[in-house]
């Protein structure tokens, strides 16, 4: 069990104009076999990637937004999100498609602070 | 890129046998996989490859093999959500094996 | 002219040099830039200062991939992809802030 550390994904980049969203999300994915205590943060316009409703039909990509509802089969249950992105982009929790918690900028700062590992994307 | 050829229509695939087009699939094509990797297609199989193909649906990944067994055992009973139930069925690996034949991508962090 | 921006405007100068340089004319955000067309975003303030002296469109494909096509700000008009190609076609030139 001591093996066991805290990783942190930091994703602050809006889904589908870059790569960085997805290449995140299976990083995570993959991540989820070694057992590790795992976090998810969205903040800026990384909270994006969780909006509902995305439609990718019309730009023809993949539309990976429903896998982030798989994250709880993975036993990824800690998704954060900084609140004050939330508020400077006009969506709020229930604008978002999966259960997160919503923590304030210094929650947010304090929560990295704790982490063993932490991922930039 | 190859390709298969079951009843007189071409499918494409990748080096490894799965499909490249998620909407080629049917069950001609299912049987077709699973008989070039020595798969018997009983009730029990059909069941975790329509589990499979439901989940991607829902998802749009396919799941790793940990996660599809925690799944199946949550809707098809502990009995079927097992390891060896499932390597039982496709001894390749659910995640791998089952996924050709439901005409998944690869999951997730499979090599 | 036309002015086309494809990134965020809480990510990027790119949509803010535009408006502090570029006079008079069309605007079409596309990408990532479409968020400056959602209400209750941060830019949405500029946006609507910069109506006055421009016409703004989106690019609506990509408000959809993100799940906003509800959310344009009034006064914004979206656009599909032949409508992009005939504002490119409208204007004697078009610029890309990249």
């Amino acid at each position: 069990m001591s093996d066991i550390k805290k990783f942190m994904f930091v994703n602050r980049k809006a889904p589908h104009g870059t790569i960085y969203a997805l290449e995140s999300l299976e990083v995570v994915l993959i991540t989820a076999a070694f057992d590790q205590d795992v976090s998810l943060v969205f903040l800026d316009d990384g909270v994006y990637q969780l909006k509902k409703g995305q439609q990718t039909k019309g730009i023809e990509t993949k539309n990976f937004s429903p896998a982030y509802r798989a994250l709880e089969g993975y036993d990824i249950e800690k998704l954060y999100v900084e609140k004050e992105s939330l508020e400077a982009r006009g969506l709020s929790e229930e604008d978002l498609l999966v259960d997160v918690t919503v923590l304030g900028r210094a929650e947010m700062g304090e929560l990295m602070d704790q982490q063993d590992v932490v991922l930039s994307f | 890129m190859s390709n298969i050829e079951v009843n007189g229509k071409s499918y494409e695939t990748d080096e490894e046998g799965y499909l490249v087009n998620l909407a080629d699939w049917n069950t001609d094509v299912a049987n077709y996989i699973a008989k070039t990797e020595n798969v018997d297609m009983t009730d029990q199989h059909w069941e975790v490859i329509n589990f499979l193909r439901e989940y991607f649906e829902e998802y749009q990944i396919a799941p790793a093999v940990r996660v599809l067994t925690k799944a199946i055992g949550k809707k098809l009973g502990a009995d079927k959500g097992n390891s060896e139930y499932l390597y039982g069925l496709f001894p390749y690996g659910p995640g791998k094996q089952a996924c050709k034949i439901a005409g998944l991508p690869k999951p997730t962090g499979c090599v | 002219m036309l002015h086309i921006i494809n990134k965020s405007p809480l990510t990027h100068s790119a949509l803010e040099s535009c408006l502090r340089v570029a006079q008079s004319g069309e605007i079409l955000l596309i990408e990532d830039a479409v968020y400056a067309a959602t209400s209750g975003n941060a830019f949405e303030g500029k946006i609507r200062e910069a109506m006055g002296r421009f016409k703004v469109y989106v690019l609506q494909p990509d408000l959809e991939a993100r799940g906003l096509a509800d959310r344009i700000i009034a006064g914004v008009s979206p656009v599909d992809y032949g409508g992009f190609v005939d504002l490119a076609a409208a204007n004697k030139n078009c610029q890309s802030w990249l």
